[in-house]
C-alpha cells in the first residue's frame, strides 16, 4: 500500500510528532494500525499500545479515529490518514482539521479483517470506560468480560483507580479476572480463578469452561471447577426463577383464552369451536385501530392505540358473537355436537373472510413503546413488560368477569337462567336475550384475548387456530361452569408446560401434559372442580 | 331417528338394495378398469387417470365416513380421533412402501432417504417388521385398532361421553400429530413419508397399479358397507342405537354399555386404518397433517352432509363433499371454505337428517301426492 520511497518520509514525520506532542495516539502507530503492511499483529499491538497510553493520558482524538476505522471510513492518502465521512465531509485523522480540497494521490481503503474487528470493538469498549456515564461505563466493563486479554489490565487497572460506582467496579474486577484468567503466571491464573466465581453473567460461563479446557495447572482447574459450580448455582436460580415466570405468563395468556370459553361452554353450555376466531377478530380489531391512529392522529398519541384498542376489540368480537348467536346457534342449544360442527364451519368462514380481507399473510401489529423491554431482576432474569402486562390484564379481566356475573343484574340473569332455565323465564327474565347478551360476553372476553395475544404473538388468519384445543383443555379440565377451576386449571397447565419444558423440550412437554389431562379425566370426568347438585346426566 | 323394528331376522338389504350394490360391484370391478384402460384416451366415454385418482381417494374417505357413521350415526359418540386412526394406518402402509424403494432413493442406502439425512445408522426398533407385506397388513389392523381398544376401554369405563369424549379424542390426535411432527420419532418428522416406487416389487405408478388399487378400495368399501349393514341388522346394532337413544335406561335394562361402545368404537378405528392403508399408495404421501384437528373434523362432516344413522347416506355425503371440494378448490379456491363452512352450518341447522333424510323426504312427499 505504501510505496517503500515513502518510509524515510515517513519516519520523519512521526519522530517530529512524537517530540512535538506526547499524544497517545502518534502518527506512527496510527499509520501501523492503519495499514501495518498486512501484519495483523503489529496492527493490536499498536491499537493496544496506543490504548495503554490513553489511560494514562485521555487523547480525544482516539475514539473518532478508532470509529472511523471500525466504520471503514478511514482513508491512506500517500501518508496522510483521512477520515471520510459518508456525507462527504473529510478529516485529518490526526490532527481532527477538516481538509477542503483531497489530495491527488489515490486514496487507500484500510482493510480490516475478522480479528482485529474483534479487537477493535473490545478496544471501543475499553474507552468507553472513561465515558462519563455510568451506564456506558457498566456496558463497556461487561463487554470487557468476554475474551479479554492480558494486554487489557494496564487498562482496566487504570479504570478500577477512577472508578466510583460500585455496581461498574465489581464488573470492572471480573473484567480484570477474566483478563488476568488468561495470564502466563500460575498465581495471577488461580487469583482470577478464584475472583471469576462471584460473576453471575452468563458469559462467564463460556470464559470458565474455555479456561478450563486449556488449562493444566491442577490447582487453578480445580479453583475453575468450583468457581464454574457457584456461577452455574447463581444462573440456575435465574433460568428457574424465569421458567416459573414463561410458565405463569403462559398460564395467564390460557386463562385469557379460556375465560370467554368459561362463559360460552361452561355457562351455557355451547360448544363454540369458533372462539378461536373471535379472539382473531379482536386482534385483527387491535390491528386496525394501530392502522388509524398512525394515520390520522399525531406520532405523539401512537403509544396510547392500545387503550382505544382494547374496547373495540371487545366490541367488534362481541358484536360478531351476537350475530352468530343470533342467526346459528339459537336454534341449536341442547344438540352439542352440532353446535360443534356448526361454530366449527363459523370458523371457516370467519377465517376466510379475514383472508380475503386483510390478505393470508400475518400483519404486523407494533408493540407501543411502554410495553418493550423489561424489568431486569438478576443478571440472568429479565421479565419483559408486555408478559408481565398480560399477567395484570388477565387478573383485571377475570376479576371484572366475576364481578359481572356475581354483582350485577346481568349476572343474576345469566346465573338464573343457567341453572334453571324455564324458571326464569316464568319470573320475567327475557331468556332469549340473555342467551344473546351472555354469548356476547364471551365473544368480547374473547376480543380482549385477541387484543392481548396482538402484543406477544403474529396476527394473522390462523391465530385462532392454535390455542383452540389449548383452551378446550382448560375448560375441560378446570370443570364445567366454574371459574375457580378454569383460573387453576390454566394456572397449572402453563406452569407444568413450561416447568416440563425445560426437562424434555417444548413438543414432549406438549404431550405429556395432554396424555395428563385425557388420563386426569378419565379419573374426574367433571373436571377438577364438579359442579355439585342433582342434574342428572341426560 | 330411525324406527326400530323388533323383528329379530332382517334381511340384509331389499331386492332393490341388493340390485344397487350389485350395479356398484359392476362400476368398480369392470366398468370402470373398461373405460380407464381399455377406451383410448380421447374418446368421450374414456375415464381419466385423474378421475380414477380422485374417485379412488374419494372412496378412502368414503370408507372413513363410514366408520364415522357407525359410531356417530349408530352410536351417538362423535369422534374428533377418527383422523389418527386413518394416518396410523397410513403409516404402517407407508412404512412398508419406504422399505419397497429400497436402494433407489436419493442417497442410494438401503435406509429410508430421511433416516440418511439425520444420520441415522440403523433401522429403529418399530421398523423391524416393516419389510414384510404380511407384516404390514397386520400392523395396519392392529395399530389402529390396539390404540382405539386402549383409548376407548379407558374412556368408556369412566363413562366420559359426548362432548367431554370429542374433546379427548381430539387432545389425543393432537398429541399423536405434535409426536408425528418429531424426527426423533421416526416417521420422516413433518414431511413424512413420499417418493414411492414399488409395492410388491411391482412399479407404484403405472396405470394397470392404479386401476388395482382403485379396485381394491372399491372391494373395500363395498365390503364394509356389507359388514356395516349386518352389525346394524343385527342385535349387537339394536343395541348401538338404544346406547344413543336412551343409555341410562339400557343399563337400568342390565345391559352394560361397555362392550358394545367398545367393539363398535375399534371396529370403527380398524376401518379408518384400512382406509388410511388404501389411501397412501394411491396418493403417493403420508404425513402428519393427516391427523390435524380440522381433518377430523371434516370426516364427521361427510357424514353429518351424507345423513347420520343411514349407512348409504356417509358414502353419499363423502362423494358429494370431495366432489365439491376438489371442483371448487381449483375453480374458485377462495371459495371453498366459505361453502365448507355454510355446509356445516346449514346441515346442521337445516337438514339434520343430511341428504338421505332429505331423500327420504322428497320420496315420501312424491309417494303422498300421487
Amino acid at each position: 500500500m505504501i510505496c517503500s520511497g515513502w518510509k524515510a518520509r515517513v519516519m520523519a514525520l512521526a519522530m517530529s510528532m512524537w517530540l512535538s506532542q506526547a499524544f497517545a495516539l502518534t502518527g506512527e502507530q496510527a499509520r501501523t494500525i492503519a495499514s501495518g503492511d498486512e501484519d495483523t499483529d503489529a496492527r493490536i499491538a499498536a491499537m493496544n499500545a496506543a490504548l495503554a497510553v490513553a489511560a494514562v493520558q485521555p487523547d480525544a482524538r482516539l475514539q473518532p479515529f478508532l470509529q472511523a476505522l471500525a466504520a471503514e471510513e478511514l482513508k491512506l492518502a500517500g501518508t496522510q490518514l483521512l477520515i471520510v465521512h459518508a456525507d462527504g465531509r473529510v478529516k485529518d485523522a490526526l490532527s481532527g482539521a477538516s481538509v477542503r480540497a483531497l489530495p491527488t494521490t489515490p486514496l487507500d481503503d484500510v482493510s480490516l479483517n475478522n480479528r482485529l474487528r474483534g479487537e477493535l470493538d473490545q478496544a471501543l469498549a475499553a474507552l468507553k470506560l472513561f465515558s462519563s456515564h455510568t451506564s456506558e461505563r457498566l456496558a463497556a466493563a461487561k463487554a470487557l468480560q468476554q475474551d479479554a486479554s492480558e494486554a487489557r489490565l494496564p487498562l482496566l487497572a487504570n479504570a478500577l483507580a477512577q472508578e466510583s460506582d460500585a455496581g461498574v467496579r465489581a464488573e470492572l474486577q471480573l473484567a480484570s479476572a477474566a483478563a488476568l484468567a488468561g495470564s502466563a503466571d500460575v498465581n495471577k491464573r488461580l487469583h482470577a480463578a478464584k475472583l471469576l466465581g462471584g460473576s453471575s453473567n452468563p458469559g462467564t460461563l463460556l470464559l470458565l469452561n474455555q479456561r478450563l479446557a486449556e488449562e493444566s495447572d491442577t490447582a487453578v482447574t480445580s479453583a475453575l471447577k468450583n468457581s464454574l459450580r457457584r456461577v452455574q448455582g447463581s444462573l440456575a436460580w435465574g433460568e428457574h426463577l424465569g421458567a416459573l415466570f414463561t410458565g405463569l405468563s403462559l398460564g395467564s395468556i390460557l386463562l385469557l383464552v379460556a375465560l370467554g370459553l368459561a362463559i360460552t361452554y361452561g355457562l351455557m353450555g355451547v360448544i363454540n369451536m369458533a372462539h378461536g376466531e373471535l379472539m382473531m377478530i379482536g386482534a385483527y380489531a387491535t390491528y386496525l385501530v394501530q392502522l388509524g391512529f398512525r394515520q390520522w392522529l399525531p406520532a405523539g398519541l401512537f403509544d396510547y392505540y392500545l387503550l382505544a384498542a382494547l374496547p373495540v376489540a371487545f366490541l367488534a368480537s362481541a358484536g360478531v358473537g351476537a350475530v352468530l348467536e343470533r342467526l346459528v346457534l339459537r336454534w341449536l342449544y341442547g344438540r352439542p355436537l352440532e353446535t360443534l360442527l356448526a361454530t366449527w364451519g363459523l370458523s371457516l368462514a370467519l377465517m376466510q373472510a379475514v383472508r380475503s380481507l386483510f390478505g393470508a399473510q400475518n400483519v404486523g401489529v407494533e408493540n407501543p413503546s411502554w410495553m418493550s423491554g423489561g424489568l431486569q431482576l438478576l443478571p440472568s432474569l429479565s421479565l419483559p413488560y408486555n408478559r408481565l402486562l398480560i399477567i395484570l390484564f388477565a387478573g383485571l379481566v377475570l376479576a371484572g368477569m366475576s364481578l359481572l356475573i356475581q354483582r350485577t343484574r346481568l349476572g343474576l340473569f345469566v346465573r338464573g337462567v343457567t341453572q334453571n332455565r324455564p324458571m326464569a323465564a316464568c319470573m320475567g327474565v327475557n331468556t332469549a336475550r340473555v342467551d344473546t347478551l351472555t354469548f356476547a360476553l364471551g365473544s368480547g372476553i374473547a376480543g380482549l384475548a385477541g387484543c392481548a395475544l396482538s402484543q406477544i404473538g403474529n396476527v394473522g388468519p390462523d391465530l385462532g387456530q392454535s390455542y383452540i384445543v389449548d383452551a378446550f383443555m382448560v375448560v375441560v379440565l378446570g370443570g364445567v361452569g366454574q371459574l375457580a377451576g378454569t383460573v387453576y386449571a390454566a394456572l397449572g397447565l402453563g406452569l407444568s408446560n413450561k416447568l416440563l419444558e425445560g426437562v424434555v423440550g417444548a413438543v414432549l412437554a406438549k404431550i405429556a401434559v395432554l396424555v395428563f389431562i385425557i388420563v386426569f379425566i378419565q379419573k374426574r370426568p367433571q373436571g377438577i372442580f364438579a359442579m355439585k347438585g342433582r342434574s342428572a346426566e341426560a | 331417528m330411525n324406527t326400530i323394528t323388533m323383528n329379530a331376522h332382517q334381511a340384509l338389504f331389499s331386492r332393490r338394495g341388493w340390485t344397487a350394490f350389485l350395479i356398484a360391484l359392476l362400476l368398480v370391478c369392470a366398468v370402470a378398469p373398461l373405460l380407464n384402460l381399455w377406451v383410448p384416451e380421447g374418446q368421450v366415454l374414456h375415464l381419466s387417470d385423474y378421475a380414477v385418482a380422485l374417485l379412488g381417494k374419494i372412496m378412502c374417505y368414503a370408507i372413513c365416513a363410514l366408520a364415522m357413521d357407525l359410531i356417530w350415526g349408530y352410536t351417538g359418540i362423535l369422534s374428533l380421533g377418527h383422523g389418527l386412526f386413518f394416518a396410523l394406518g397410513g403409516y404402517a402402509m407407508g412404512m412398508y412402501l419406504m422399505r419397497q424403494i429400497g436402494s433407489d432413493g436419493q442417497y442410494r442406502s438401503e435406509l429410508p432417504d430421511f433416516m440418511v439425512f439425520l444420520d441415522w445408522k440403523s433401522l429403529p426398533w418399530h421398523w423391524s417388521f416393516s419389510d414384510s407385506f404380511v407384516a404390514t397388513l397386520a400392523l395396519i389392523v392392529l395399530v389402529p385398532g390396539l390404540v382405539a381398544f386402549v383409548f376407548g376401554y379407558f374412556a368408556f369405563r369412566s363413562r366420559i361421553k359426548g362432548v367431554y369424549f370429542s374433546i379427548i379424542t381430539q387432545a389425543m390426535t393432537y398429541a399423536a400429530m405434535l409426536l408425528f411432527f418429531r424426527n426423533e420419532t421416526g416417521f420422516g418428522g413433518n414431511n413424512g413419508f413420499t417418493d414411492f416406487k414399488r409395492i410388491l416389487g411391482l412399479p407404484i405408478a403405472t396405470p394397470q397399479m392404479r386401476m388395482g388399487l382403485f379396485v381394491l378400495t372399491g372391494l373395500t368399501l363395498l365390503a364394509c358397507l356389507l359388514l356395516a349393514r349386518w352389525i346394524m341388522a343385527a342385535k349387537f346394532g339394536r343395541v348401538l342405537q338404544a346406547v344413543r337413544d336412551a343409555e341410562s335406561r339400557l343399563m337400568f335394562c342390565g345391559y352394560s354399555p361397555l362392550p358394545y361402545k367398545l367393539a363398535i368404537w375399534t371396529l370403527s378405528a380398524v376401518m379408518c386404518g384400512v382406509a388410511g392403508a388404501l389411501y397412501v399408495p394411491q396418493v403417493g404421501i403420508i404425513n402428519p397433517s393427516e391427523m390435524s384437528v380440522a381433518n377430523s373434523i371434516e370426516i364427521a362432516v361427510w357424514a353429518a352432509v351424507g345423513g347420520r344413522g343411514t349407512l348409504i347416506g356417509p358414502i353419499a355425503g363423502a362423494f358429494a363433499v370431495n366432489g365439491a371440494k376438489s371442483w371448487l378448490t381449483v375453480s374458485a379456491p377462495e371459495i371453498w371454505l366459505y361453502f365448507l363452512g355454510a355446509l356445516f352450518v346449514g346441515v346442521t341447522l337445516f337438514l339434520p337428517q343430511g341428504l338421505a333424510g332429505l331423500a327420504k323426504k322428497l320420496t315420501r312427499r312424491g309417494a303422498s301426492k300421487t
